[in-house]
């Protein structure tokens, strides 16, 4: 198990009214991501707890990417991950932002 | 003067030492050992008949019987080792030298036998390759083989699993050797003669019917959603650009993902009938959909699989069947089926290094190749052309003239990062390092990088025929390889380079949203869909039954 927590500058804050929204399940290879519009203007917090140690600098590079690509300002995300791969945890993001936009 | 028979007379030898234990050719269960002490001698070379899925384990489980004190240093040349009696032969000092092809679940017994000397090791073989040197440097003495039934004369009929039985006893029974065959039961009148009986010397009735492994029945239950995007991005990146109507596809789950899209994706792509319609290909379960659906019209199988029979049996339009009904196979004509009449081979690897050298062998085990390394090779000596065959010559070869040829497609597909977070993308094979330990003169690889023509991750494609040096092709690999230390050691500039030229595609470029990359597009979600689809005729293992 390890914890650490990721601060990004986004480019802009996410558009979309959605306040909060949960996507994934801590499954084996799979993560569970809690989406929280609590973070003033364009910053980014990401908390991640993971099974697997030693992947920091993954997990920042995989944030840093997902940043640049969808600009989530004022977005805090909780990660609970149970050892999944670099394009799982891409594609849970984007799910969670666009859950996040789209909601009313 | 030199004696022109010596064979023929040894053979005649061994028959008459032998033929106080038989009945005919009828040989009892309980004096198969006595039998084969008396026709096999130290030295020989013995074909245990061990092939991808049947296994001739009655007789060797008799062979592991015989005093090492009489019968040693016999050289087994046979392309499935999976047996754990396959292994004892060299423990026990019956067997010291070894050809073959794959090992599967012997892989590591494999490896620290060779390590502890007990095994002297000729070469690790594709089939065709071995099949070839049956018939030049290593012909049998005495073939050990399986079959489902036998009449008295010795008329086999292989089952569904026919596989390599026809290649190994026609080199054997043309050269003086001889031919044992266990069978499930002796019958009166087989169902289909496979094997005729003047090829055949001794049949022994097995005390149970002989094994056989489902090997490429993959539970659509496991199918991930990675493995569907990157099934997402063949289907728009190589199936709908190049086409390639004949083809085989590996055993794997990524494979097994394009398999269970094309009803559905592919429908919507509009690829019915213009792709995979002629298949070198075993028995897949995961292809039933896609069957039923109408895509496919002819399949040639290597071997069958379990569960498949009634299913194909009743499909004989797709598969290839005897009068009996049965499957028919043949893994010999069938891998030079997949070698020279098919466009493309697209499956999956476990290690690929940064000039698209690929191999399933890691510090531990050689699992060995099976018919990957010719599925997934160029055939040179091919001259006739198929659309998706000179599209792929094209693009190799730019614009260097007007003698070009085609080139096969060889798809390999692999998920960035493996089992425990393993990083598939390497800077040095692990085979290497295996070659150095055992000191062996060539490091197994499973297919070279100048056969490659495309590597596909979650990430994206990268196409190896548009790249034209070695730095392009280890920046395209490094484009592709996501998140591994040899991914995010990239040359940004020169990867974004490759994108503009069309080499790397990302899913993006293809029009390929990861979004939609879900378990809702899989024509069959669990191996009961399946049933399903193939009307009950499709009748799955226990061990994949859940309900």
């Amino acid at each position: 198990m390890e914890t650490f927590t990721i601060r990004a500058q986004a480019r802009a804050p996410l558009p979309g009214a959605g306040r909060q929204a949960i996507v994934g399940v801590v499954a084996s290879g799979n993560l569970e991501v809690l989406l929280e519009r609590s973070e003033t203007g364009d910053a980014v917090v990401v908390d991640v707890t993971t099974s697997a140690r030693g992947f920091r600098a993954v997990w920042e590079a995989v944030v840093a990417d997902f940043i640049a690509r969808s600009s989530p300002g004022g977005v805090r995300f909780s990660i609970h991950d149970n050892g999944a791969r670099p394009d799982t945890v891409t594609l849970r993001l984007l799910q969670g932002v666009k859950l996040l936009e789209t909601q009313p | 003067m030199r004696d022109w028979t010596r064979q023929k007379t040894e053979r005649a030898a061994r028959m008459d030492a032998a033929a106080p234990f038989a009945d005919g050719k009828v040989v009892a269960a309980d004096d198969a050992t006595d039998m084969l002490r008396r026709v096999i001698k130290s030295g020989d070379r013995v074909c245990l008949e061990g092939d991808n899925q049947k296994q001739a384990d009655f007789l060797a489980s008799c062979l592991a019987q015989v005093d090492p004190a009489d019968i040693h240093d016999l050289h087994i040349v046979q392309s499935g080792l999976v047996l754990p009696e396959h292994l004892d032969l060299f423990r026990l000092g019956i067997a010291k030298k070894l050809d073959f092809s794959y090992s599967g679940p012997q892989s590591g017994a494999i490896a620290r036998a060779l390590d502890q000397g007990k095994i002297e090791l000729g070469a690790i073989h594709t089939y065709i390759e071995l099949f070839a040197r049956y018939y030049i440097d290593l012909t049998p003495n005495v073939a050990l083989i399986a079959g489902v039934c036998a009449d008295r004369n010795g008329n086999l009929y292989t089952g569904p699993n026919t596989e390599d039985t026809p290649t190994i006893v026609e080199a054997t029974a043309y050269k003086s050797g001889i031919v044992v065959a266990q069978v499930n039961k002796i019958v009166d009148e087989v169902p289909r003669v496979d094997i005729p009986g003047d090829q055949i010397d001794f049949v022994v009735e097995a005390p149970r019917p002989f094994y056989v492994e489902p090997l490429f029945t993959r539970d659509p239950g496991a199918v991930t959603d990675s493995q569907i995007l990157m099934a997402m991005i063949a289907l728009k990146g190589i199936y709908a650009e190049y086409r390639p109507k004949r083809l085989n596809h590996g055993i794997g789950f990524a494979t097994a993902a394009i398999e269970l899209l094309l009803p559905t994706y592919g429908e919507k792509l509009g690829l019915r009938g213009e792709v995979a319609t002629h298949w070198a290909l075993n028995p897949h379960p995961t292809l039933i959909p896609a069957i039923e659906s109408g895509w496919v019209e002819q399949i040639h199988c290597f071997g069958s699989e379990v569960g498949m029979d009634r299913y194909m049996s009743a499909r004989p339009d797709v598969y290839f069947t005897g009068k009996d009904g049965t499957l028919r196979s043949n893994r010999l004509m069938c891998q030079n089926a997949g070698l020279y009449a098919c466009d493309m081979f697209i499956g999956s690897t476990l290690q690929i290094d940064l000039a698209g050298n690929s191999s399933t062998v890691t510090p531990d085990r050689i699992a060995g190749f099976g018919g990957a390394p010719n599925m997934g090779s160029d055939a040179h000596g091919r001259r006739h052309v198929s659309d998706a065959w000179l599209k792929a010559g094209r693009e190799a070869a730019g614009d260097s003239g007007p003698l070009v040829r085609g080139r096969k497609l060889v798809v390999q597909m692999v998920e960035t990062f493996g089992e425990g977070m393993k990083p598939a993308f390497v800077e040095e094979l692990d085979s290497l390092a295996l070659a150095r330990k055992l000191n062996m003169e060539l490091a197994p690889v499973m297919i070279f990088g100048d056969d490659v023509t495309h590597i596909v991750t979650e990430e994206g494609i990268a196409n190896l025929l548009l790249c034209r040096n070695a730095d392009d092709v280890e920046q395209a690999i490094r484009g592709v390889a996501g998140y591994t230390p040899v991914g995010l050691a990239r040359d940004k500039a020169k990867v974004e380079a490759l994108r503009q030229r069309g080499v790397i595609r990302r899913p993006e470029d293809l029009g390929v949203d990861p979004m939609e990359a879900s378990r809702n597009l899989l024509a069959a979600r669990s191996i009961r869909d399946l049933v399903t689809w193939s009307d009950g005729l499709y009748s799955p293992p226990s061990k994949f039954r859940n309900w």
